[in-house]
Protein backbone atom coordinates (compact mmCIF):
# COMPACT_ATOMS: atom_id res chain seq x y z
CA UNK A 1 0.00 0.00 0.00
CA UNK A 2 1.38 3.17 -0.67
CA UNK A 3 0.70 5.08 2.43
CA UNK A 4 2.83 2.49 4.16
CA UNK A 5 5.97 2.42 1.97
CA UNK A 6 8.53 4.20 3.47
CA UNK A 7 10.38 5.28 0.19
CA UNK A 8 7.03 6.67 -0.71
CA UNK A 9 6.71 8.44 2.97
CA UNK A 10 9.98 10.23 2.58
CA UNK A 11 9.24 11.19 -0.74
CA UNK A 12 6.29 12.83 0.09
CA UNK A 13 7.68 14.48 3.37
CA UNK A 14 10.10 16.07 1.53
CA UNK A 15 7.89 17.00 -1.02
CA UNK A 16 5.88 18.89 1.77
CA UNK A 17 9.01 20.86 2.87
CA UNK A 18 10.41 22.19 -0.54
CA UNK A 19 6.58 23.49 -0.90
CA UNK A 20 6.18 24.89 2.71
CA UNK A 21 10.21 26.80 2.22
CA UNK A 22 9.01 27.40 -1.16
CA UNK A 23 6.23 28.79 -0.14
CA UNK A 24 7.55 31.11 3.04
CA UNK A 25 10.43 32.09 0.31
CA UNK A 26 8.57 32.68 -2.57
CA UNK A 27 8.14 36.51 -2.90
CA UNK A 28 11.99 37.40 -1.33
CA UNK A 29 13.22 34.94 -4.48
CA UNK A 30 10.97 36.32 -6.85
CA UNK A 31 11.59 40.14 -5.68
CA UNK A 32 15.51 39.30 -6.18
CA UNK A 33 15.23 37.53 -9.60
CA UNK A 34 13.13 40.80 -10.55
CA UNK A 35 16.19 42.75 -10.03
CA UNK A 36 18.45 40.51 -11.93
CA UNK A 37 16.41 39.73 -15.29
CA UNK A 38 14.19 43.19 -15.22
CA UNK A 39 10.74 41.08 -15.69
CA UNK A 40 8.16 40.02 -13.13
CA UNK A 41 7.02 37.19 -15.45
CA UNK A 42 10.64 35.80 -16.49
CA UNK A 43 11.50 36.31 -12.73
CA UNK A 44 8.94 34.02 -11.86
CA UNK A 45 9.51 31.25 -14.56
CA UNK A 46 13.03 31.12 -13.10
CA UNK A 47 11.84 31.06 -9.50
CA UNK A 48 9.38 27.98 -10.29
CA UNK A 49 12.35 26.54 -12.15
CA UNK A 50 14.44 26.15 -8.73
CA UNK A 51 11.25 24.54 -6.98
CA UNK A 52 11.53 21.98 -9.61
CA UNK A 53 15.57 21.66 -9.00
CA UNK A 54 14.38 21.60 -5.35
CA UNK A 55 12.17 18.75 -5.34
CA UNK A 56 14.84 16.97 -7.99
CA UNK A 57 17.42 17.28 -5.64
CA UNK A 58 16.33 17.19 -1.74
CA UNK A 59 14.55 13.73 -1.97
CA UNK A 60 18.15 12.33 -2.60
CA UNK A 61 20.47 14.51 -1.20
CA UNK A 62 18.51 15.87 2.00
CA UNK A 63 16.86 18.72 2.79
CA UNK A 64 19.55 21.16 2.89
CA UNK A 65 20.03 22.65 6.71
CA UNK A 66 19.38 25.90 5.38
CA UNK A 67 16.77 25.34 3.16
CA UNK A 68 15.54 28.95 2.41
CA UNK A 69 19.38 30.22 1.73
CA UNK A 70 19.56 27.00 -0.76
CA UNK A 71 16.65 28.00 -2.91
CA UNK A 72 17.45 31.77 -2.64
CA UNK A 73 21.03 30.76 -3.75
CA UNK A 74 20.44 28.47 -6.58
CA UNK A 75 17.68 30.94 -8.35
CA UNK A 76 19.93 33.78 -8.21
CA UNK A 77 22.63 31.63 -10.14
CA UNK A 78 20.01 30.64 -12.53
CA UNK A 79 19.29 34.17 -13.01
CA UNK A 80 22.69 35.30 -13.36
CA UNK A 81 23.55 32.43 -16.16
CA UNK A 82 20.12 33.91 -17.98
CA UNK A 83 21.93 37.20 -17.90
CA UNK A 84 25.33 36.31 -19.04
CA UNK A 85 24.00 34.27 -21.84
CA UNK A 86 21.64 37.39 -22.66
CA UNK A 87 24.67 39.55 -22.81
CA UNK A 88 26.91 36.82 -25.02
CA UNK A 89 24.44 37.20 -27.40
CA UNK A 90 24.15 40.30 -27.25
CA UNK A 91 27.98 40.68 -27.85
CA UNK A 92 27.38 38.18 -30.93
CA UNK A 93 24.75 40.38 -32.55
CA UNK A 94 27.21 43.42 -32.67
CA UNK A 95 29.80 41.59 -33.59
CA UNK A 96 27.58 41.02 -36.83
CA UNK A 97 27.32 44.37 -37.07
CA UNK A 98 23.62 44.81 -35.36
CA UNK A 99 22.16 47.21 -32.60
CA UNK A 100 23.02 46.62 -29.16
CA UNK A 101 19.73 46.90 -27.10
CA UNK A 102 21.04 46.26 -23.64
CA UNK A 103 24.12 47.70 -22.63
CA UNK A 104 26.02 44.70 -21.54
CA UNK A 105 28.10 47.27 -18.81
CA UNK A 106 24.59 47.38 -17.35
CA UNK A 107 24.40 43.80 -17.43
CA UNK A 108 27.33 43.47 -14.99
CA UNK A 109 25.90 45.69 -12.91
CA UNK A 110 23.26 44.16 -12.91
CA UNK A 111 25.25 40.34 -11.95
CA UNK A 112 27.47 42.62 -9.48
CA UNK A 113 24.24 44.17 -7.94
CA UNK A 114 22.33 40.79 -7.48
CA UNK A 115 25.35 39.29 -5.34
CA UNK A 116 24.44 41.71 -2.99
CA UNK A 117 21.55 42.17 -0.18
CA UNK A 118 18.72 43.65 -0.88
CA UNK A 119 15.80 41.50 0.13
CA UNK A 120 13.68 43.35 2.07
CA UNK A 121 13.97 46.27 -0.67
CA UNK A 122 13.35 44.25 -3.26
CA UNK A 123 10.00 42.65 -1.83
CA UNK A 124 8.58 46.53 -1.74
CA UNK A 125 9.28 46.96 -5.01
CA UNK A 126 7.35 43.67 -5.90
CA UNK A 127 4.48 45.15 -4.24
CA UNK A 128 4.95 48.29 -5.78
CA UNK A 129 5.20 47.17 -9.27
CA UNK A 130 2.61 44.24 -8.94
CA UNK A 131 0.20 47.10 -7.77
CA UNK A 132 0.96 49.79 -10.52
CA UNK A 133 -1.15 52.16 -11.95
CA UNK A 134 -0.82 50.69 -15.82
CA UNK A 135 -2.71 47.73 -14.63
CA UNK A 136 -6.19 47.59 -13.83
CA UNK A 137 -7.32 46.74 -10.37
CA UNK A 138 -8.25 43.30 -11.14
CA UNK A 139 -4.56 42.83 -12.55
CA UNK A 140 -3.46 44.31 -9.36
CA UNK A 141 -5.17 42.34 -6.96
CA UNK A 142 -4.19 38.72 -8.92
CA UNK A 143 -0.85 39.78 -9.44
CA UNK A 144 -0.14 40.26 -5.81
CA UNK A 145 -1.56 37.86 -4.66
CA UNK A 146 0.21 35.70 -7.24
CA UNK A 147 3.44 37.18 -6.53
CA UNK A 148 3.44 38.34 -2.90
CA UNK A 149 0.98 35.66 -1.79
CA UNK A 150 2.27 32.92 -3.25
CA UNK A 151 -1.34 31.94 -3.98
CA UNK A 152 -2.06 29.05 -6.93
CA UNK A 153 -4.24 30.88 -10.57
CA UNK A 154 -6.62 28.44 -8.62
CA UNK A 155 -6.72 29.32 -5.34
CA UNK A 156 -7.08 33.14 -6.57
CA UNK A 157 -9.75 32.38 -8.59
CA UNK A 158 -11.63 30.60 -6.06
CA UNK A 159 -11.10 33.29 -3.74
CA UNK A 160 -12.71 35.84 -6.55
CA UNK A 161 -15.39 33.48 -7.93
CA UNK A 162 -14.01 33.68 -10.77
CA UNK A 163 -12.98 30.91 -13.56
CA UNK A 164 -9.74 29.36 -13.73
CA UNK A 165 -8.54 30.52 -16.96
CA UNK A 166 -10.66 34.28 -16.07
CA UNK A 167 -7.93 34.07 -13.38
CA UNK A 168 -4.91 32.58 -15.03
CA UNK A 169 -5.63 35.55 -17.84
CA UNK A 170 -5.59 38.02 -15.52
CA UNK A 171 -2.33 37.01 -14.29
CA UNK A 172 -0.64 37.13 -17.80
CA UNK A 173 -2.34 39.77 -18.97
CA UNK A 174 -0.60 41.97 -15.97
CA UNK A 175 2.99 40.40 -16.55
CA UNK A 176 2.60 40.98 -20.39
CA UNK A 177 1.58 45.00 -19.22
CA UNK A 178 4.68 45.26 -17.15
CA UNK A 179 6.87 43.86 -19.57
CA UNK A 180 5.46 45.93 -22.88
CA UNK A 181 4.98 49.17 -20.72
CA UNK A 182 8.43 48.60 -19.73
CA UNK A 183 7.74 49.32 -15.83
CA UNK A 184 10.89 49.91 -13.76
CA UNK A 185 11.64 47.94 -11.26
CA UNK A 186 12.22 50.18 -8.89
CA UNK A 187 10.46 52.47 -6.11
CA UNK A 188 8.78 55.47 -7.19
CA UNK A 189 10.19 58.81 -6.34
CA UNK A 190 9.67 60.88 -3.35
CA UNK A 191 6.85 62.98 -5.05
CA UNK A 192 4.71 60.23 -6.83
CA UNK A 193 5.20 57.93 -3.41
CA UNK A 194 1.97 59.11 -1.49
CA UNK A 195 -0.08 58.28 -5.22
CA UNK A 196 1.67 54.85 -5.81
CA UNK A 197 1.66 53.91 -2.01
CA UNK A 198 -2.38 54.74 -2.01
CA UNK A 199 -2.45 52.06 -4.99
CA UNK A 200 -1.03 49.53 -2.55
CA UNK A 201 -2.72 50.22 0.32
CA UNK A 202 -5.87 49.88 -2.05
CA UNK A 203 -4.97 46.84 -3.36
CA UNK A 204 -4.87 45.25 0.04
CA UNK A 205 -7.39 46.47 1.48
CA UNK A 206 -9.12 45.41 -1.35
CA UNK A 207 -8.37 41.95 -0.96
CA UNK A 208 -9.21 42.12 2.46
CA UNK A 209 -12.93 43.39 1.96
CA UNK A 210 -13.01 40.61 -0.42
CA UNK A 211 -12.13 38.31 2.68
CA UNK A 212 -14.75 40.58 4.83
CA UNK A 213 -17.90 40.80 2.83
CA UNK A 214 -17.86 38.89 -0.18
CA UNK A 215 -19.83 41.02 -2.78
CA UNK A 216 -20.84 37.82 -4.28
CA UNK A 217 -21.54 34.42 -3.55
CA UNK A 218 -22.66 31.73 -0.90
CA UNK A 219 -20.60 32.78 1.85
CA UNK A 220 -20.90 35.95 3.66
CA UNK A 221 -16.93 35.95 4.66
CA UNK A 222 -13.79 34.11 3.50
CA UNK A 223 -11.32 33.94 6.30
CA UNK A 224 -8.39 33.25 4.45
CA UNK A 225 -8.72 36.19 2.01
CA UNK A 226 -8.78 38.53 5.17
CA UNK A 227 -5.41 36.37 6.74
CA UNK A 228 -3.85 37.01 3.53
CA UNK A 229 -4.60 40.82 3.12
CA UNK A 230 -3.40 41.09 7.01
CA UNK A 231 -0.25 39.51 6.37
CA UNK A 232 0.53 41.11 3.21
CA UNK A 233 -0.16 44.46 5.42
CA UNK A 234 1.91 43.51 7.95
CA UNK A 235 4.72 42.55 4.98
CA UNK A 236 4.24 45.67 4.18
CA UNK A 237 4.99 47.25 7.97
CA UNK A 238 7.73 45.96 7.93
CA UNK A 239 8.69 47.16 5.44
CA UNK A 240 7.94 50.66 5.45
CA UNK A 241 7.44 51.32 9.52
CA UNK A 242 7.34 55.01 9.12
CA UNK A 243 4.66 55.46 7.09
CA UNK A 244 1.75 56.18 9.35
CA UNK A 245 -0.88 55.34 6.06
CA UNK A 246 0.68 51.45 5.84
CA UNK A 247 0.57 51.17 9.48
CA UNK A 248 -3.53 53.05 9.49
CA UNK A 249 -4.48 50.19 6.83
CA UNK A 250 -2.72 47.11 9.34
CA UNK A 251 -4.71 48.88 12.29
CA UNK A 252 -7.83 49.04 10.85
CA UNK A 253 -7.49 45.16 9.30
CA UNK A 254 -6.40 43.65 12.68
CA UNK A 255 -9.25 45.46 14.77
CA UNK A 256 -12.05 44.63 11.90
CA UNK A 257 -10.22 41.09 11.56
CA UNK A 258 -10.66 41.06 15.65
CA UNK A 259 -14.39 40.99 14.99
CA UNK A 260 -14.40 37.59 12.68
CA UNK A 261 -15.54 34.81 15.12
CA UNK A 262 -18.76 37.31 16.18
CA UNK A 263 -20.07 38.08 12.66
CA UNK A 264 -21.41 35.03 11.99
CA UNK A 265 -24.22 32.88 13.40
CA UNK A 266 -24.13 28.88 13.66
CA UNK A 267 -25.77 28.87 10.39
CA UNK A 268 -23.66 30.89 8.47
CA UNK A 269 -26.25 34.09 9.07
CA UNK A 270 -24.32 37.69 9.41
CA UNK A 271 -24.28 39.19 13.09
CA UNK A 272 -23.89 43.16 12.79
CA UNK A 273 -22.07 45.06 14.82
CA UNK A 274 -24.37 45.75 17.04
CA UNK A 275 -25.65 42.50 18.00
CA UNK A 276 -22.38 40.56 18.26
CA UNK A 277 -20.93 39.02 21.56
CA UNK A 278 -18.12 41.09 21.84
CA UNK A 279 -16.67 38.40 24.50
CA UNK A 280 -15.81 36.53 21.12
CA UNK A 281 -14.12 39.24 19.81
CA UNK A 282 -10.25 38.37 19.51
CA UNK A 283 -8.33 40.35 22.45
CA UNK A 284 -5.18 40.09 20.61
CA UNK A 285 -5.71 40.98 17.39
CA UNK A 286 -7.56 43.97 19.02
CA UNK A 287 -4.13 44.66 21.25
CA UNK A 288 -2.32 44.51 17.89
CA UNK A 289 -5.09 47.01 16.28
CA UNK A 290 -4.52 49.14 19.16
CA UNK A 291 -1.04 49.62 19.27
CA UNK A 292 -0.72 50.38 15.67
CA UNK A 293 -3.20 52.77 15.93
CA UNK A 294 -0.96 54.51 18.80
CA UNK A 295 1.90 53.86 16.69
CA UNK A 296 0.54 55.52 13.78
CA UNK A 297 -0.37 58.55 16.06
CA UNK A 298 2.99 58.94 17.11
CA UNK A 299 4.60 58.67 13.16
CA UNK A 300 2.10 61.74 13.18
CA UNK A 301 2.17 63.50 10.01
CA UNK A 302 -1.00 64.47 7.52
CA UNK A 303 -3.14 62.01 8.53
CA UNK A 304 -4.98 59.81 5.93
CA UNK A 305 -8.26 57.58 5.62
CA UNK A 306 -6.84 54.64 7.48
CA UNK A 307 -5.34 56.07 9.74
CA UNK A 308 -8.73 57.81 10.29
CA UNK A 309 -10.92 54.49 9.78
CA UNK A 310 -8.81 53.09 11.74
CA UNK A 311 -9.33 55.59 15.10
CA UNK A 312 -13.43 54.82 14.25
CA UNK A 313 -12.32 51.29 14.74
CA UNK A 314 -10.45 51.75 18.11
CA UNK A 315 -13.61 52.90 19.04
CA UNK A 316 -15.40 50.20 18.25
CA UNK A 317 -12.78 47.78 19.81
CA UNK A 318 -12.58 49.88 23.09
CA UNK A 319 -16.48 49.93 23.87
CA UNK A 320 -17.88 47.17 25.93
CA UNK A 321 -20.93 47.40 23.78
CA UNK A 322 -23.07 49.37 21.39
CA UNK A 323 -24.41 51.59 24.07
CA UNK A 324 -21.14 52.44 25.61
CA UNK A 325 -19.44 53.73 22.20
CA UNK A 326 -17.91 56.95 21.88
CA UNK A 327 -20.26 57.74 19.22
CA UNK A 328 -19.67 61.71 18.89
CA UNK A 329 -16.01 60.66 18.42
CA UNK A 330 -16.82 58.54 15.73
CA UNK A 331 -18.58 61.43 14.06
CA UNK A 332 -15.96 63.64 14.52
CA UNK A 333 -13.79 61.49 12.65
CA UNK A 334 -16.16 60.06 9.92
CA UNK A 335 -16.77 63.70 8.95
CA UNK A 336 -12.79 64.75 8.72
CA UNK A 337 -12.69 61.39 6.48
CA UNK A 338 -15.20 62.86 4.32
CA UNK A 339 -13.93 65.81 4.03
CA UNK A 340 -10.40 64.60 3.02
CA UNK A 341 -11.81 61.71 0.85
CA UNK A 342 -15.21 61.79 -0.01
CA UNK A 343 -17.15 59.13 -0.77
CA UNK A 344 -20.89 58.36 -0.74
CA UNK A 345 -19.66 55.08 1.17
CA UNK A 346 -18.13 57.00 3.84
CA UNK A 347 -20.93 59.65 4.06
CA UNK A 348 -23.28 56.46 4.27
CA UNK A 349 -21.56 55.27 7.73
CA UNK A 350 -21.11 58.93 9.05
CA UNK A 351 -25.36 58.95 8.35
CA UNK A 352 -25.22 55.49 11.09
CA UNK A 353 -22.85 57.57 12.76
CA UNK A 354 -25.12 60.28 13.52
CA UNK A 355 -28.38 58.30 13.85
CA UNK A 356 -26.42 56.71 17.02
CA UNK A 357 -24.88 59.95 18.38
CA UNK A 358 -27.70 62.17 17.55
CA UNK A 359 -31.01 60.04 17.05
CA UNK A 360 -32.31 58.57 13.98
CA UNK A 361 -34.25 61.68 12.79
CA UNK A 362 -30.45 63.20 12.16
CA UNK A 363 -28.97 60.62 10.36
CA UNK A 364 -31.98 59.24 8.16
CA UNK A 365 -31.88 62.89 6.90
CA UNK A 366 -28.14 62.90 5.73
CA UNK A 367 -28.39 59.23 4.65
CA UNK A 368 -31.98 60.74 2.37
CA UNK A 369 -29.65 62.88 0.91
CA UNK A 370 -26.95 60.42 -0.17
CA UNK A 371 -30.50 58.43 -1.35
CA UNK A 372 -31.01 61.62 -3.37
CA UNK A 373 -28.23 61.99 -4.77
CA UNK A 374 -28.76 58.79 -6.80
CA UNK A 375 -24.76 58.01 -6.10
CA UNK A 376 -26.08 54.57 -4.34
CA UNK A 377 -28.42 53.63 -6.32
CA UNK A 378 -27.59 50.24 -6.41
CA UNK A 379 -25.83 49.87 -3.39
CA UNK A 380 -27.15 47.26 -0.80
CA UNK A 381 -26.27 48.73 2.43
CA UNK A 382 -27.86 52.28 1.70
CA UNK A 383 -31.28 50.96 1.64
CA UNK A 384 -30.62 48.98 4.32
CA UNK A 385 -29.26 51.82 6.77
CA UNK A 386 -32.56 53.55 5.87
CA UNK A 387 -34.49 50.68 6.67
CA UNK A 388 -32.73 50.52 10.17
CA UNK A 389 -33.21 54.50 10.96
CA UNK A 390 -36.96 54.21 9.93
CA UNK A 391 -37.58 50.99 11.75
CA UNK A 392 -35.75 53.23 14.79
CA UNK A 393 -38.24 55.84 13.71
CA UNK A 394 -41.07 53.81 13.99
CA UNK A 395 -42.09 53.66 10.17
CA UNK A 396 -41.93 49.99 10.07
CA UNK A 397 -43.89 49.77 6.68
CA UNK A 398 -41.28 52.02 5.06
CA UNK A 399 -38.38 49.89 6.99
CA UNK A 400 -40.01 47.11 5.57
CA UNK A 401 -40.00 47.86 2.03
CA UNK A 402 -36.42 49.22 2.41
CA UNK A 403 -35.16 45.77 3.58
CA UNK A 404 -36.79 44.16 0.81
CA UNK A 405 -34.94 46.82 -1.81
CA UNK A 406 -31.77 45.83 0.36
CA UNK A 407 -32.26 42.27 -0.19
CA UNK A 408 -32.85 42.72 -4.20
CA UNK A 409 -29.73 44.60 -4.85
CA UNK A 410 -27.34 42.25 -2.14
CA UNK A 411 -25.41 39.73 -4.66
CA UNK A 412 -24.51 37.66 -1.29
CA UNK A 413 -27.09 34.86 0.24
CA UNK A 414 -26.73 35.55 3.44
CA UNK A 415 -27.01 39.01 3.28
CA UNK A 416 -30.32 38.64 1.48
CA UNK A 417 -31.44 36.40 3.93
CA UNK A 418 -30.86 38.77 6.63
CA UNK A 419 -32.39 41.23 4.79
CA UNK A 420 -35.73 38.93 3.78
CA UNK A 421 -35.64 38.31 7.67
CA UNK A 422 -35.57 42.19 8.86
CA UNK A 423 -38.17 43.07 6.18
CA UNK A 424 -40.71 40.94 7.11
CA UNK A 425 -40.65 41.11 10.78
CA UNK B 1 -4.37 29.58 10.92
CA UNK B 2 -3.36 30.19 14.05
CA UNK B 3 -0.28 28.42 15.89
CA UNK B 4 0.79 28.81 19.64
CA UNK B 5 4.25 27.29 19.81
CA UNK B 6 5.43 26.62 23.95
CA UNK B 7 9.62 25.93 23.97
CA UNK B 8 10.14 23.46 26.42
CA UNK B 9 14.16 23.02 27.76
CA UNK B 10 16.73 22.16 29.54
CA UNK B 11 19.42 24.73 29.52
CA UNK B 12 22.73 24.10 30.26
CA UNK B 13 24.30 26.62 33.36
CA UNK B 14 24.82 29.65 32.98
CA UNK B 15 23.51 32.49 30.93
CA UNK B 16 22.17 31.94 26.67
CA UNK B 17 25.56 32.83 24.65
CA UNK B 18 24.72 36.34 22.87
CA UNK B 19 24.86 35.36 19.85
CA UNK B 20 22.08 33.38 20.28
CA UNK B 21 19.87 35.86 21.73
CA UNK B 22 20.90 38.09 18.51
CA UNK B 23 20.16 35.33 16.32
CA UNK B 24 16.89 34.86 18.41
CA UNK B 25 16.31 38.36 17.66
CA UNK B 26 16.78 38.17 14.22
CA UNK B 27 14.33 35.28 13.19
CA UNK B 28 11.95 36.97 15.42
CA UNK B 29 12.50 40.17 12.89
CA UNK B 30 12.30 37.99 9.97
CA UNK B 31 8.98 36.21 11.10
CA UNK B 32 7.78 39.25 12.51
CA UNK B 33 8.43 41.34 9.12
CA UNK B 34 6.60 37.90 7.09
CA UNK B 35 3.58 38.94 8.47
CA UNK B 36 3.24 35.57 10.59
CA UNK B 37 4.61 36.22 14.06
CA UNK B 38 1.91 37.97 16.26
CA UNK B 39 2.88 37.35 19.67
CA UNK B 40 5.99 36.13 21.73
CA UNK B 41 7.32 36.56 25.33
CA UNK B 42 9.97 34.74 27.19
CA UNK B 43 8.47 32.49 30.71
CA UNK B 44 10.37 32.64 33.95
CA UNK B 45 11.76 29.80 35.68
CA UNK B 46 8.43 27.74 37.09
CA UNK B 47 9.75 28.73 40.65
CA UNK B 48 8.10 31.98 39.68
CA UNK B 49 4.86 30.25 38.68
CA UNK B 50 1.98 27.75 40.25
CA UNK B 51 -0.02 25.61 39.51
CA UNK B 52 -4.41 25.37 40.38
CA UNK B 53 -5.83 22.03 40.38
CA UNK B 54 -8.93 20.98 40.80
CA UNK B 55 -9.42 17.49 41.69
CA UNK B 56 -12.38 14.53 43.18
CA UNK B 57 -14.03 18.44 43.78
CA UNK B 58 -11.24 20.14 45.55
CA UNK B 59 -8.88 22.41 45.02
CA UNK B 60 -5.09 22.71 44.89
CA UNK B 61 -3.04 25.46 44.70
CA UNK B 62 0.72 24.08 44.19
CA UNK B 63 3.72 26.66 43.89
CA UNK B 64 6.60 26.01 41.62
CA UNK B 65 9.19 25.21 41.11
CA UNK B 66 7.84 21.67 39.42
CA UNK B 67 9.93 18.42 38.96
CA UNK B 68 9.42 18.50 35.28
CA UNK B 69 12.44 17.43 32.92
CA UNK B 70 12.45 20.78 31.05
CA UNK B 71 10.66 24.14 32.20
CA UNK B 72 9.04 26.35 29.68
CA UNK B 73 10.82 29.02 28.34
CA UNK B 74 8.44 30.96 26.14
CA UNK B 75 5.75 31.16 23.96
CA UNK B 76 4.81 32.75 20.58
CA UNK B 77 1.95 32.73 18.56
CA UNK B 78 2.04 32.22 14.57
CA UNK B 79 -0.43 33.23 11.77
CA UNK B 80 0.36 30.83 8.95
CA UNK B 81 -1.37 29.39 6.39
CA UNK B 82 -0.55 25.51 7.04
CA UNK B 83 0.58 23.71 9.65
CA UNK B 84 3.67 23.07 7.81
CA UNK B 85 4.69 26.45 7.54
CA UNK B 86 4.57 26.98 11.52
CA UNK B 87 6.47 23.33 12.04
CA UNK B 88 9.05 25.44 9.41
CA UNK B 89 9.15 28.49 11.48
CA UNK B 90 9.92 26.18 14.73
CA UNK B 91 12.67 24.62 13.06
CA UNK B 92 14.34 27.50 12.54
CA UNK B 93 14.63 28.70 16.03
CA UNK B 94 15.51 25.43 17.14
CA UNK B 95 18.07 25.17 14.43
CA UNK B 96 19.52 28.65 15.88
CA UNK B 97 19.70 27.35 19.26
CA UNK B 98 22.02 24.09 17.80
CA UNK B 99 24.29 26.13 16.21
CA UNK B 100 24.33 28.65 18.76
CA UNK B 101 23.65 26.83 22.19
CA UNK B 102 26.15 23.88 22.23
CA UNK B 103 24.00 20.98 24.76
CA UNK B 104 20.61 22.90 24.82
CA UNK B 105 18.41 20.77 24.32
CA UNK B 106 14.12 21.33 23.99
CA UNK B 107 10.89 20.48 21.75
CA UNK B 108 8.91 23.44 20.58
CA UNK B 109 5.43 22.28 21.18
CA UNK B 110 3.05 23.42 18.16
CA UNK B 111 -0.87 23.81 19.10
CA UNK B 112 -3.30 25.01 16.62
CA UNK B 113 -5.80 27.52 18.03
CA UNK B 114 -9.04 27.26 16.89
CA UNK B 115 -9.89 29.72 14.31
CA UNK B 116 -13.48 30.47 11.99
CA UNK B 117 -11.76 28.01 9.59
CA UNK B 118 -12.67 25.16 12.19
CA UNK B 119 -16.26 25.99 12.33
CA UNK B 120 -16.97 26.36 8.63
CA UNK B 121 -20.83 27.11 8.69
CA UNK B 122 -23.37 24.02 7.64
CA UNK B 123 -24.69 24.81 4.09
Amino acid sequence: MAATDPDHAVQRAVTTAVETVWRIEAPRIIAALTRIVRDVGLAEELAQDTLVIALEQWPARGIPDDPGPWLMATAKHRAIDLVRRRVRYQEKLAEMGRELEIVPESEQDAIDEALDDHVGDDVLRLIFIACHPVLPTEGRTALTLRLLGGLSTEEIARAFLIADTTAGQRIVRAKRTLAAKRVPFELPPPGELPQRLSSVLEVIYLIFNEGYSATAGDDWMRPSLCEEALRLGRLLAGLMPTESEVIGLVALMELQASRLGAREGPGGEPILLGDQDRGRWDRLLIRRGLAAVARAAEIGGVVGPFVLQAEIAACHARARSTAETDWPRIVALYRVLVYIWPSPVAELNLAVAVGMAEGPAKGLQLADTIAASGALDNYPQLPAVRADLLERLGRDAEARSEFARAAALTRNTRERELFLIRSER
Amino acid sequence: MRYLVILKAQQPDGPPPAELMAAIEALGVEATNAGVLLDVGGLAPSAAGARVELSGGRLNVVDGPFAEAKEMISYAVYQVRSKDEVVEWASRFMKVHRDNWPGWEGDSVISKVFGPEDFAPQQ
